[in-house]
């Protein structure tokens, strides 16, 4: 694994929503699913620090933004739809 | 009496709807205090009329004038640019900014970066239109337009939702804010905002008739308030946005006895001897050239010289033009520009609408508060509609003229007969005073005449009279009647010098005959003397023989004293002698 194709992932949630919980999860099992090691997830939660909303332009949440690598992406929802995450993300299954 | 007062009072407790001022000049009057306070209003409206500086101006107004901190969500232009283009109306946005007075929060949605999957809510925006209100404690929000939203979002079920769900977040949190809406096709906005917010509706409108655009604003509901229900134009230019209630045709206006002088002495005395009535509507029609200008600049000078302000809405010529022009007729108006009691308000009759420039007047005058305006010439204001609608804003200009005690003074250009043109606009009968100007060709001159063709509650002069452009003004000169009409310029001139030498003439006959008379009187007076003289002697003489005959009688009396022997008969026969001896001396 190197820097270059590996994965850095924001997750923006906003308290422990339903929602938001369901996003974690589901983000947390596509990964270790398809990336195997290559990724980093970054969990922030607005409701502690909601400068950042502004900040990342954040309005929908959960809010997943593919930091690394380029170009970023986003992706709204609780990513319920693996397919529709991994195309969103540009990753190929494995 | 009583139940009147527990009426007020039963009234009073009822609770009303709180109002934000919005600081914008006739929207706080038609909406009799501002927006509702604490609650969201749907502003919609086309492309380019106006709707963010109008919230703008909202959120400004709120930092600056009621203390009111505010915040601005932008969907649509990034805040170095809004800060650009508000900077146009003299907004410091930056400054508030710096103060924490306003805050700007951009929201950018790229619909080609946003994937969907699965549920998600907008709790993101909330996030930051409360971390946005919070940071400077805003009393007001503005989110303009949140309609970006379903170009970005896919799922049109969660964000109607979610929106409802915004708008009874917003009153929750006690803002008063403003949502704009982009207007749709048959409906006020096109995805159909006006579902959610319900209380208050504003829409704007840019139209366009005869190439001319006049923007209009119109209150399209307001839960729980008395509104004006019109269509108001209004215009957005440096000094902000500018609101017109002007529908008003109310006919109460006080009549004034005060008079204000025409500033044409001459003219004054046709009019009864003191002008015109204070806050009457003056119409002065005549050809091109017959002076229509110069008496309205009389007219200012004069409203002037008597330490008042005058408003001079010049249609056809630059300020810098008329002044100049005055000055060849003696007229100074750079002097009282100098003062600030003159003010010029230069605008092209096609640069905007009729509406937009009633509106303009109805600020420069509200705002410059004259006692005098001179338009010149409102005929040119037939460029800038149509006939109708051009009577229509003359009447509404002259009643608001009327009830704020303006003398107003209009010009009207005529190409034929004085009575035809003016009849186009049909003006004449809101006129108070008409004075008609003409050009009247004789002898193979153009002289100009002057009379007044009506004016109202005064007595004034039915005379035509000539007027002279002198170097020091108008003068008007008394008419020559002569046996072809009404003698002007040479023909005048001619007719005058005849008099002059009648008179000559007649004058010389009345020395002449004063100078016989007293000669004639010098001579009697000669004769009468002498004849008195011959009187006298004749008088003289004959005291003269009186006293000599009083001598002798005596004489004979002491005579026949000292004869002693005198009978009583010889007494008789010297009495019988006696006045024969008289007659014998003479």
């Amino acid at each position: 694994m190197t820097d270059q194709d590996g994965y850095n992932l924001r997750l923006y949630v906003a308290g422990q929503t339903p929602k938001s919980i369901a996003a974690i999860a589901n983000l947390k099992k596509l990964c270790d699913q398809h990336l195997n090691g290559r990724y980093e997830i970054e969990i922030i939660d607005l409701m502690k620090n909601p400068a950042l909303a502004q900040r990342h332009q954040i309005i929908a949440i959960p809010t997943l933004i593919r930091q690394l690598p380029e170009p970023l992406k986003r992706i709204i929802g609780d990513l319920s739809n693996p397919e529709k995450v991994l195309v969103g993300l540009d990753i190929q299954p494995t | 009496m009583k139940s009147d007062t527990r009426a007020k009072a039963a009234y009073r407790s009822v609770p009303v709807i709180e109002k934000s001022p919005t600081g914008i000049v006739g929207l706080d009057e038609i909406t009799y205090g501002g927006l509702p306070k604490g609650r969201p209003t749907l502003l919609c409206g086309s492309a380019g009329c106006g709707k963010t500086l109008f919230s703008m101006t909202f959120l400004y107004n709120g930092a600056v004038k009621y203390g009111e901190p505010g915040v601005f969500i932008a969907f649509e232009e990034r805040p170095e640019e809004l800060i650009k283009n508000v900077g146009s109306l003299r907004y410091d946005v930056q400054t508030l900014m710096d103060e924490k007075k306003l805050a700007i929060d951009y929201v950018h949605i790229d619909p080609n970066q946003i994937d969907e999957s699965g549920e998600y809510d907008l709790e993101g925006l909330f996030i930051r239109l409360g971390f946005a209100i919070d940071s400077v404690g805003a009393k007001r929000v503005v989110i303009d337009t949140v309609e970006t939203l379903f170009g970005g979002l896919k799922n049109q079920l969660v964000l109607r939702s979610e929106l409802r769900r915004l708008f009874n977040w917003l009153k929750e949190k006690g803002v008063t804010a403003i949502i704009t809406g982009e207007r749709g096709d048959g409906s006020l906005t096109r995805y159909g905002l006006e579902e959610y917010v319900a209380d208050c509706v504003i829409l704007l409108d840019n139209r366009v008739e005869d190439q001319l655009s006049t923007r209009r604003l119109r209150l399209v509901k307001y839960r729980g308030s008395a509104h004006g229900t019109n269509e108001y134009p209004f215009i957005i230019d440096e000094q902000g946005i500018t609101v017109m209630p002007i529908t008003s045709s109310g006919l109460a206006h006080d009549a004034s006895t005060e008079r204000v002088s025409s500033g044409i002495a001459d003219l004054d005395a046709m009019l009864g001897g003191n002008g015109y009535f204070k806050g009457s509507s003056i119409l002065v029609s005549g050809m091109p050239g017959s002076g229509k200008s110069t008496a309205a600049a009389h007219f200012a000078n004069s409203i002037c010289a008597s330490g008042k302000r005058c408003i001079y809405f010049a249609m056809e010529e630059s300020p810098q033009q008329i002044i100049r022009n005055m000055r060849a007729v003696g007229i100074d108006l750079k002097k009282w520009v100098d003062k600030k009691l003159l003010k010029f308000s230069a605008r092209r009759p096609n640069l905007y609408g009729l509406e937009t420039h009633l509106a303009a007047m109805h600020r420069d005058v509200s705002d410059f508060d004259p006692a005098g305006v001179v338009v010149d010439p409102m005929s040119s204001l037939m460029g800038a509609g149509l006939a109708g609608d051009v009577h229509s804003m003359i009447l509404r200009l002259v009643d608001f003229l009327k009830t704020r005690g303006i003398t107003a003074l209009f010009t009207n250009l005529g190409l034929g007969s004085a009575e035809t043109t003016t009849t186009q606009m049909q003006v004449s009968s809101l006129m108070d005073t008409w004075l008609l100007l003409y050009n009247r060709e004789s002898n193979g001159e153009h002289n100009r005449q002057l009379y007044v063709l009506k004016s109202r509650g005064m007595a004034h002069s039915n005379q035509i009279r000539e007027f002279i452009l002198s170097s020091d003004g108008i003068k008007l000169r008394e008419a020559y009647i002569g046996p072809e009409g009404v003698l002007t310029g040479s023909a005048r001139l001619a007719q005058e010098a005849k008099d002059r030498a009648a008179q000559l003439t007649r004058q010389q006959e009345i020395e002449r005959r004063s100078r016989e008379v007293e000669r004639k009187r010098r001579e009697i007076t000669g004769q009468i003397a002498d004849l008195q003289a011959q009187l006298a002697n004749e008088e003289h003489l004959r005291e003269q023989v009186v006293e000599f005959e009083d001598r002798f009688a005596a004489d004979r009396i002491a005579m026949g004293l000292s004869r002693q022997a005198q009978t009583a008969n010889s007494d008789a026969i010297s009495a019988r002698k006696a006045p024969k001896a008289r007659s014998e001396k003479k």
